[in-house]
């Protein structure tokens, strides 16, 4: 609500300053929040809790992003998206960065002009069955019913999985997890497909969830990552080294908390580089010295927001799997800091 | 507007654009349309400017490229190396295959429900007012959902018909109810006369019509008879015969089987199979709109005032004979055309289709082919240019019908 | 008349009346007319007592077994040990999310409802024509209170709003009488130098430290949205519509063309492929500095829809005057807006508005299709958060018994208010 409060009343509208052509990390900080798309609900990843707040993976990333950027945490309005209204959203302006639970592929980050500005979850499609089935591989689905959940890019691999396979089966498209579910529950399907959080996530959620097993096979690969507009490359810096930020916290060590004791400046110079008591990484963003402090601060390095809102301490149990530190034999892997 | 007045004298003022009418109309238009260019200009270029600064462009080519993803109901051919514009083919096929099956089973539901309304009956005419009521206050989305629930839970599953002593067997032997869907007995021919499937139910379609004109040939000679002579031949074997015979030879020639559905692997597998979502969204469809249809009928008959039932008893015609010949004439002429609409009405309301996973137009042109390709300016125009069609079709045949039942009056 | 003695026996008083045969009377001829009055007719009856059984069977149990007190369907189903029964404890514990959706600041629910409360009153002298008019001032002033009850912020914004329409009021009142066309663009001058000037003196800050905290549109949800959907919408419509109306009955060609294809492509189209246009397209329409809210862009979407289908409506009460009405009016001299202000409109309206009710309950019933489109409406909350939490994952039911219950009551009512507008108003043609 800039210069034409009256207009903003009469249209009962919230005009906004911001789109495409401007430079993103003026237009956020002149909203005063960050507007950040994530997915209509799904647990772990990003879902409202009982009391109505935004949790989870994806929404923990929002938060850092805004911390970096605005040093408030809590200054982001998330902006529910469906598959369908995610990319408009982002194109639009509606939304600064989209976390939701997007595929980085070719012609998403070439053809509809986006930037995906890293990996924050390597992901991949499986599927589940019931254990009475007797299934052991997907290799076995010959002529099964198949429920997905559509939305990343599901559907066209298993089309791909099947095809290559040579064998038929009967795909059911569900908009939503819980209708997908009941469909799987019910017996109307017998697999249910989607990407391998997310079936971890599910059967976390059913009543007699040793009842039912994940397949052996992976299908796909589905990085998925935060995007932003194509063409501002200053906001894709600052979403991406906030990524980075996390990753990089969490190899060196610091965590939500030993991060004040760490600012008091340590004997690693990256530490104190990431931290801004060394250099001037924060300027050469735009942002302040201690931005990837505030980001770190807000929901903790990236270990942490994995353990606290996916990990195997949480019913969704995820183990890290491909999502672990290099160092540590997994994929995440952030450039240095200098 | 008829001007009977002289033309006032004088030359022309400016202010005579406003205040003769003569000019005025046309200065009012002049003015509407200069401010409908402004509004498509504004637009227009607002669209240029945004599309440009996002690096996007309007472009149908994503149509022709493979689309990469199964359908599971399709009347067509395809798979998932078929184009986008495939897929979009057979969702519209599909959209048309639910709307044409819920007008005929909605027409059924109303009728019935609208003329049991009317039924002397209490309870009858009571629980048909609850019907009507309940379904017409709640909405339909809603409707779609609690009975793709209620198929879903209700029905067992494929998994129920195994084993030795099986929790549900199937029906007769031979047609299976499952959450899955409907699996008959589907007919097949040995010794098809066309290789194209379809083309040999055109063959049959075309001999039943040929039978019916038949028929009605069997019963205008009939009448004539009856005006010659008086009395009326007996013709019912002669009308069986024709309407049995050649259908009968025809599909013996092709040796027609029925191929009956068997467990097997995961699913049912052989005979005819309609999907659970296809029933979920026709039925729910169809009872909605019925309770509509129902109102639309009781409002046609209690359109027919009592003096002609009057009339007509008094001639002696029996009751049922007062409701084919006097009753229900003049009530199609009120219930027809928001019978119609009501048929538009199904048509639009398919495209919820995608809360029940059935494959129509908008959810794969509209759902996953947008989804999958991103464009969406493309894909939201190319839905409503369809759905435009259909819906203008329609209007024609209603103007068309409105045109020949019109009162003809002195 | 003397009596004649010579029969045997006269009767002298009259036998009183027999009662009828206990077949003709009380319950049992009331149950041999209504129930049993032919075979079919008993058939009917049985088949219907069946029907009824067998769905009371199912729903009774499950209904009077609920479970009111539980944090999660598990809890339920333990409580439950075993019998059927419904788990109404989701309704109770997750009753502020579907009234209000999950965003909207518990500590302001007295806000919406309080508009809501207000809205009665605001309706009242509208759907009521016996009260005084003078309550229409409630109605005038209603939407501006309950914007700034639902949104909070400022009030100076609508504050300036409902000025720059008084102001505009004003001006046609006193200038309109004499010239229409004259107060008419003097009235929308009006109302716009008020709203500069007096959005220029809004203070940019002045929302932030308001008298009620400011939300944010995308924090509205549940049923209030559908409520507010509904209403916003069907108020707006009903002006727009009757232009569309009226431009559709126009003699001059462009003005009726452009009606008329503007009625058609929208009643051509299902709702839901406008709401798409409002969430995937119309963000290009808008200028580029400049996104407006999802809110707003929906508003827009279903506010053409209904007036399209009110256009139609009112296009009918219209064409249903007589002729001779116009006639009249003409010849009376005057001029068009005079002639549709004081002649038509108010005859043609009151035969439309059993129509216009019956397009605002089925608006107030599409309002649920936003779930499609990512809105946290009443479907859209239990298809979205509420059925995906882990501890209602699995109630279906009593959620989707809830909406429709709630659905029906209003929508019931409305159609109820409409039957009894339909019945007052023939009178006046008898």
């Amino acid at each position: 609500m800039k210069a034409t409060p009256f207009l903003s009343t009469m249209s009962a509208a919230v005009f906004v300053a911001g789109m495409a052509t401007g430079a993103t990390l003026d237009d956020v900080r002149a909203n005063g929040e960050l507007k950040c798309g994530v997915s209509t609900g799904l647990v772990g990843f990003a879902a409202p809790d009982a009391s109505g707040r935004w949790e989870g993976f994806d929404v923990s990333f929002c938060r850092s992003v805004a911390a970096a950027v605005l040093g408030d945490p809590e200054k982001v309005q998330f902006v529910p998206t469906t598959g369908k209204t995610r990319f408009t959203a982002l194109a639009s302006g509606e939304v600064d960065l989209l976390a939701r639970n997007t595929t980085w592929t070719f012609s998403r980050d070439v053809d509809l002009k986006f930037s995906f500005i890293g990996v924050n979850y390597y992901d991949g499609q499986g599927f589940m069955v019931p254990k009475e089935l007797g299934v052991a591989s997907a290799k076995d689905l010959d002529g099964a019913t198949v429920c997905i959940q559509t939305g990343t890019t599901t559907e066209l691999n298993l089309a791909d999985f099947f095809r290559s396979n040579n064998i038929s089966y009967e795909p059911v498209p569900i908009e939503t997890n819980a209708e997908a579910q009941q469909q799987y529950l019910s017996g109307a399907c017998d697999v249910y497909t989607t990407d391998a959080s997310g079936l971890a996530a599910t059967r976390a959620s059913f009543e007699n969830a040793d009842e039912h097993v994940l397949l052996p096979e992976i299908i796909s690969k589905e990085p998925l990552g935060p995007l932003v507009r194509h063409g501002d490359d200053q906001w894709s810096d600052i979403v991406r080294w906030t990524l980075n930020a996390l990753v990089t916290a969490e190899e060196l060590g610091v965590t939500s908390a030993n991060l004040a004791e760490m600012q008091k400046g340590t004997n690693n110079p990256e530490i104190n580089r990431l931290l801004g008591t060394e250099g001037d990484l924060g300027a050469m963003l735009g942002l302040d010295a201690d931005w990837a402090m505030k980001a770190i601060g807000a929901e903790g390095n990236y270990g942490e927001v994995f353990e606290k809102t996916i990990g195997e301490a949480t019913p969704i149990g995820l183990a890290r799997g491909l999502n672990a530190q290099w160092t540590q034999g997994g994929l995440i892997y952030s450039p240095p800091f200098r | 507007m008829a001007i009977t007045s002289d033309p006032p004298k004088g030359g022309f003022r400016v202010g005579m654009l406003f205040s003769d009418t003569r000019y005025r109309s046309l200065t009012f238009q002049a003015i509407a349309a200069i401010l409908l260019a402004l509004a498509i200009w504004y637009l227009g270029s607002n669209l240029l400017q945004n599309l440009a600064a996002a690096g996007l462009n309007i472009s149908y080519d994503f149509l022709g490229e493979p689309a990469g993803y199964d359908i599971n109901q399709r009347l067509i051919e395809y798979d998932s190396r078929s184009s986008h514009g495939a897929a979009a083919i057979v969702g519209v096929l599909n959209t048309l295959l639910v709307s044409v099956l819920a007008c005929v089973t909605a027409t059924v539901f109303g009728v019935l429900a609208g003329v049991l309304r009317l039924s002397p009956n209490w309870l009858v005419a009571k629980l048909m007012a609850f019907y009507v009521e309940i379904f017409r206050n709640i909405p339909v989305l809603i409707w779609i959902i609690i009975i793709f629930t209620i198929m879903t839970t209700v029905l067992p599953g494929p998994r129920a018909f195994r084993g030795d002593d099986p929790a549900s067997t199937m029906f007769l032997g031979v047609a299976a109810f499952t959450n899955r869907g409907v699996y008959m007995p589907g007919p097949v021919f040995n010794n098809p006369l066309f290789a194209v499937g379809f083309l040999n139910w055109f063959l049959v379609i075309a001999v039943l019509i040929g039978s019916f004109f038949g028929a009605r040939g069997v019963a205008k000679w009939a009448t004539n008879v009856q005006f010659e002579t008086g009395i009326r031949p007996t013709t019912w074997y002669f009308t069986v015969a024709i309407w049995l015979l050649p259908v009968v030879l025809l599909l013996l020639f092709m040796g027609l089987s029925w191929n009956i559905p068997e467990l097997k692997g995961f699913n049912f597998t052989g005979g005819l199979k309609i999907g659970g979502p296809l029933i979920a969204l026709w039925f729910a469809l169809s009872i909605y709109t019925g309770a509509f249809i129902a109102e639309n009928v009781r409002a046609g008959i209690q359109a027919v005032s009592k003096g002609q039932t009057e009339a007509a008893a008094a001639l002696g015609l029996r009751p049922g004979r007062v409701m084919n010949l006097v009753v229900l004439p003049q009530a199609l002429r009120v219930i027809i055309p928001p019978l119609i609409s009501q048929y538009l009405n199904i048509t639009k309301n398919s495209s919820l289709a995608i809360a029940v996973g059935y494959a129509d137009i908008t959810a794969t042109l509209g759902g996953i082919t947008l989804n999958q390709t991103g464009r969406a300016i493309e894909c939201v125009l190319l839905l409503m240019l369809f759905y435009l069609t259909i819906s203008l079709l329609i209007s024609f045949f209603i103007n068309i019908y409105n045109n020949a039942i019109k009162l003809k009056e002195r | 008349m003397p009596i004649d003695t010579s029969a045997a026996f006269v009767r002298t008083s009259e036998i009183p009346p027999s009662p009828p045969p206990p077949s003709e009377t009380g319950l049992v001829k009331w149950l041999r007319e209504n129930l049993f009055s032919s075979v079919g007719s008993a058939i009917l009856t049985i088949v219907s007592l069946i029907a009824i059984y067998f769905i009371l069977s199912l729903a009774i149990p499950w209904l009077f077994n609920g479970v009111w007190n539980a944090s999660s369907l598990s809890e339920c189903r333990e409580a439950m040990e075993g019998k059927v029964g419904a788990c109404f404890a989701v309704l109770t514990e997750r009753w502020n999310q579907l009234l209000y959706g999950f965003q909207y600041p518990a500590s302001e629910y007295w806000r919406p409802n309080l508009a809501l409360i207000l809205l009665f009153f605001a309706a009242a002298p509208v759907l009521f024509f016996d009260l005084p008019r003078k309550l229409l001032i409630i109605t005038a002033v209603y939407p501006f209170v309950a914007f700034w009850l639902i949104w909070g912020g400022t009030f100076l914004g609508p504050l300036i709003a409902f000025l720059g329409l008084a102001a505009a009021y004003f001006v046609f009142e006193r200038v309109g009488k004499q010239n229409f066309a004259l107060g008419f663009i003097g009235a929308i001058a009006a109302a716009f130098a008020i709203w500069i000037v007096g959005g220029g003196l809004i203070p940019d800050s002045a929302s932030d430290n308001a008298m009620l905290k400011a939300v944010p549109s995308r924090d509205l949800g549940g049923f209030m949205l559908n409520m507010m959907l509904g209403a916003t919408c069907v108020s707006l419509s009903i002006p727009i519509g009757i232009l569309l109306a009226l431009g559709r009955q126009s003699h001059m060609p462009l003005v009726r063309f452009v009606c008329v294809i503007f009625i058609e492509f929208i009643r051509g189209v299902p709702l839901i492929t406008l709401l798409f246009v409002a969430n995937v397209m119309l963000a290009y329409f808008f200028p580029p500095e400049s996104t407006v809210d999802l809110f707003i862009r929906v508003v827009i979407m279903i506010t053409v829809f209904s007036a399209a289908y009110i256009a139609e409506v009112v296009r009918g009460g219209l064409a249903a005057l007589p002729r001779g009405q116009y006639e009249a009016a003409d010849s009376l001299g005057l001029d068009y807006p005079q002639a549709m202000r004081l002649i038509i409109l108010p005859q043609a309206l009151k035969i439309s508005i059993p129509g216009i009710v019956n397009v605002a309950v089925g608006l107030f019933k599409d309002t649920t299709l936003v779930s499609v489109i990512s809105m946290f409406d009443l479907v859209g909350m239990i298809r979205g958060p509420i059925l995906a939490s882990t501890e209602w994952n699995g109630v279906y039911w009593e959620l989707l018994g809830f909406a429709a219950a709630l659905f029906f009551v209003v929508c019931y009512g409305i159609s109820q208010y409409s039957q009894w507008l339909e019945r007052r108003l023939a009178t006046d043609h008898r």
